[in-house]
C-alpha cells in the first residue's frame, strides 16, 4: 500500500510536470486553452467513471453536478463577497448535497432505472437553470464574468497561472481518485459491481457505500466545472445538458473504463476530435454520432480495452507453445461479458 | 407561487374544465409515447433512450404529409407507420448488436442515434420552428361543457389515445399472437424452440413501440411546434411516466400519464416556475413509496 502510494505520488509529480511543461515548450495560447478543456473535460469523465467503470453504475446525469459547481462557484464570486477557495469549497459542499440528496434516491434503482433516474434529475437541474432567470440569467448563462481577485499571492487574472492552478488542483484530484481507487472501499465498490447480493451477504452496507461513491463522484464533477467556470469566466446552461453527460460517457468509452487514466485519454482524444470537426462541418452530432456507431458496433468495447486486449492476445500469440499453460492468465473479459440486461 | 388563483381556478367549473382538458391531451401524448417504451421493455429487456427521435420523426413525417396531401388523416399514417419503419430499421441494423451486452453499450448507440437524427433532421427540414396549424376538419366551433371550451380537436386526440391504448392491451392480453409476445418476455429461448421466428417478433414488437411514439408525434403536430430535438423533453416526460406507473404495465402507464398531465396543467396555474419539480416531487414520492411504480411488477 505505502509503496503503491509513493509511485502514485511520483507519477503525479511527472504528470504535473508534463501538463507544467508542454505550454513552455509550445508557447501558442491555443494550446493552454486546449490543455484546459482537456483537464476539465477529462476530471469530469474521472469522476464518472467512479459510477460507470468502479462501481458499474451508469449514470446518465453526471453534468448535472458539473453545472451545480459551476454555478454555485459562479455566483458566489459575483456576489463579490467571498474569496476563491472559499467559494470553491462552499461550491463542492453545495454539489455535495445535492448530490446526497439525489443518490439517496436514485441508488436504490438498478441497472437501467438507475441511468435514466439520473438523467431525469438533470434535466431538472437543467430546467432550472434556464427558468429561474433572476439567478442564473437563464439561457444566457452567468453572464458579466466571474471576478478572479488575487488570494494569498495567487492572481487568476493572469492565464499563465490560471492554467498552473487548474493543472494542480486536476493532479490533485487525480490523486484523491486514484486512492480511492486502491482503497478497501474501492475494491468493496467492485465487488458491489460484480456481484451485489454477494457484498450484502458479507454485510456490505450496499446502499450506503453505493451512495459514497455517488456523492464523491458528485464532488469531483463539481470540481471540474468550477475549473470549467474560472476559465471561460461564466457559467452556462449547456454545462447541465444531457449532450454534456453523453459526451462524458462517450470520453469513457473511447478511453476505456477498467484502466484508471483511460477516461482523461478520452477527454483528449475527444477535444481532438470536436477540434478539428468544428473545423470542417456544422453538423457535428452527425459525425460524432457515426463515429460512436463505428466504435460501439465495430469493436465493441473501448478503444482502451480494445487496445488492451489486443496487445494481450498478441503477448500470448508471440509465446512459446509450452509455458502458455500455467504462464498465461486466462483473457481478459470484456465489461460486455460482465453485465447482462434483461 | 399562486395558490389563490389554483384555488380559484379549481372551484370554478369553466377554468377546472379548461384545464383538465389540457391536462388530459398533454397525459395522453405522454401516454402514446410511454406505453411504446414501456412495451419495448417489456419485451426486448432494453430501455430505448432514442424513443424520442421517433416521436420526432412522426411530427415531421406528418407535417410534410400534411403539407404535400392536405390529408390530415395521410398525415396521421404517415408519421405512425414512418416512424414504425425508423424503428424497424433502427433495431435491426443497430439496437439488436447490443442486446445482452453491456448498458454501457446500449446507451451508446441510442446517443448515437439521436445526435445523427437530430442533424438529419435538420439538414432535411431545416433548424427553425415549424407550425403545421390545424387541419381544416378540426377548425370547428370548441365543445361548451360546463363554461369551459374545449376544442374539437381535443376530443379526438383523447378518443384516438384511448382507443389505441384499449386495442393495444387487448392485442397483448387477448390474442394468440399476443400470447406469444408476453411469452417472449418471459422465456426467449422456448418461443425459438417452438419454431417461431423470434428476430422478427423483436423487430415487430420495437416498431410497434416507435409506431406509438410516431402517432404519438403526429397527433402532436398540430398543436405544437416542431424542432430538431423535440423529442427530448417528451422522452424525459415519459420516462418519469413509465417509472410512476410501473416499467412494462401498460395500464399503469395509463394512470401515470394523467396523473403528470393534470399535474402540469394545474400546476402550470400554481407554481408557474415548479412545474418540473412538481413532477419530480411526484415520482421522488412514488420512487420512495413502491419502488416499482404503481402497477409494475417487483423488480428483482
Amino acid at each position: 500500500m505505502r509503496q503503491g502510494l509513493i509511485r502514485d505520488l511520483t507519477l503525479g509529480l511527472l504528470g504535473l510536470a508534463l501538463l507544467l511543461v508542454l505550454p513552455a515548450v509550445f508557447p501558442h495560447p491555443s494550446l493552454r486553452d486546449f490543455l484546459i478543456y482537456v483537464i476539465a473535460y477529462g476530471l469530469l469523465a474521472m469522476s464518472l467513471n467512479l459510477l460507470v467503470g468502479l462501481t458499474g453504475l451508469v449514470s446518465f446525469g453526471h453534468a448535472a453536478y458539473f453545472a451545480t459547481g459551476a454555478y454555485i462557484f459562479g455566483l458566489l464570486m459575483q456576489s463579490g463577497s467571498v474569496s476563491i477557495p472559499l467559494a470553491m469549497l462552499a461550491a463542492l459542499a453545495g454539489t455535495a448535497l445535492l448530490a446526497l440528496v439525489i443518490g439517496a434516491i436514485c441508488v436504490r434503482l438498478k441497472e437501467i432505472y438507475f441511468s435514466f433516474i439520473t438523467l431525469a434529475f438533470q434535466m431538472f437541474i437543467h430546467s432550472i437553470i434556464l427558468t429561474w432567470v433572476d439567478l442564473t440569467g437563464g439561457d444566457q448563462g452567468l453572464r458579466g464574468g466571474i471576478p478572479r481577485p488575487p488570494f494569498l499571492g495567487i492572481d487568476l487574472g493572469q492565464p499563465g497561472t490560471l492554467y498552473i492552478f487548474c493543472a494542480v488542483v486536476f493532479v490533485l484530484c487525480l490523486l484523491l481518485m486514484r486512492q480511492v481507487w486502491q482503497s478497501p472501499f474501492g475494491y468493496t465498490l467492485r465487488m458491489i459491481r460484480d456481484n451485489p447480493t454477494r457484498a450484502s451477504f458479507l454485510g456490505v452496507n450496499v446502499v450506503r457505500m453505493k451512495l459514497g461513491v455517488f456523492v464523491l463522484a458528485g464532488t469531483m464533477a463539481s470540481m471540474a466545472g468550477i475549473i470549467m467556470a474560472l476559465f471561460v469566466s461564466g457559467a452556462f446552461p449547456e454545462f447541465g445538458f444531457w449532450t454534456t453527460s453523453g459526451e462524458a460517457i462517450f470520453m469513457i468509452m473511447l478511453g476505456g473504463t477498467q484502466v484508471f487514466l483511460g477516461p482523461v485519454i478520452g477527454a483528449f482524444l475527444l477535444q481532438l476530435l470536436n477540434h478539428y470537426v468544428t473545423i470542417y462541418t456544422h453538423h457535428h452530432g452527425l459525425v460524432l454520432g457515426i463515429l460512436i456507431l463505428a466504435i460501439v458496433l465495430g469493436l465493441r468495447r473501448g478503444v482502451a480495452d480494445y487496445v488492451a486486449d489486443w496487445i494481450s492476445e498478441r503477448r500470448r500469440a508471440a509465446a512459446p507453445l509450452g509455458r502458455e499453460e500455467g504462464a498465461e492468465t486466462a483473457p481478459p473479459t470484456p465489461p460486455a461479458a460482465r453485465k447482462m440486461v434483461g | 407561487m399562486n395558490l389563490d388563483v389554483l384555488a380559484g381556478c379549481m372551484t370554478t367549473a369553466a377554468c377546472a374544465v379548461t384545464q383538465v382538458s389540457t391536462g388530459l391531451i398533454v397525459g395522453m401524448l405522454l401516454f402514446l409515447v410511454a406505453s411504446g417504451l414501456s412495451l419495448i421493455f417489456g419485451v426486448l429487456g432494453v430501455v430505448n433512450f432514442a424513443h424520442g427521435v421517433f416521436y420526432m420523426l412522426g411530427a415531421y413525417f406528418a407535417f410534410v404529409t400534411y403539407e404535400q396531401t392536405g390529408s390530415f388523416l395521410l398525415a396521421l399514417l404517415a408519421g405512425a407507420s414512418g416512424a414504425g419503419l425508423a424503428g424497424i430499421v433502427f433495431e435491426r441494423f443497430f439496437m439488436s448488436r447490443v442486446y445482452g451486452q453491456d448498458l454501457l453499450m446500449q446507451l451508446l448507440v441510442c446517443y448515437a442515434a439521436i445526435l445523427i437524427c437530430d442533424d438529419l433532421v435538420k439538414i432535411i427540414f431545416g433548424a427553425d420552428y415549424k407550425l403545421m396549424g390545424m387541419p381544416e376538419s378540426f377548425a370547428t366551433a370548441p365543445v361548451e361543457l360546463a363554461g369551459g371550451f374545449i376544442p374539437g380537436y381535443y376530443i379526438f386526440m383523447l378518443a384516438m389515445a384511448l382507443g389505441v391504448g384499449a386495442a393495444l392491451w387487448l392485442g397483448i392480453n387477448r390474442t394468440r399472437l399476443g400470447k406469444i409476445i408476453r411469452a417472449l418476455a418471459i422465456n426467449p429461448q422456448m418461443v425459438g424452440a417452438l419454431g417461431i421466428n423470434t428476430r422478427l417478433l423483436y423487430a415487430g414488437v420495437f416498431g410497434l413501440g416507435c409506431l406509438l411514439a410516431g402517432l404519438a408525434g403526429a397527433l402532436a403536430a398540430p398543436v405544437r411546434t416542431l424542432t430538431p430535438g423535440m423529442g427530448l423533453s417528451v422522452l424525459i416526460e415519459s420516462f418519469i411516466v413509465t417509472v410512476i406507473g410501473g416499467m412494462g404495465s401498460i395500464p399503469g402507464a395509463l394512470i401515470a400519464a394523467i396523473l403528470i398531465g393534470l399535474t402540469r396543467a394545474f400546476g402550470a396555474i400554481g407554481f408557474p416556475l415548479f412545474v418540473d419539480g412538481l413532477m419530480f416531487a411526484l415520482m421522488g414520492l412514488v420512487l420512495i413509496l413502491r419502488p416499482s411504480g404503481l402497477l409494475g411488477a417487483k423488480v428483482s
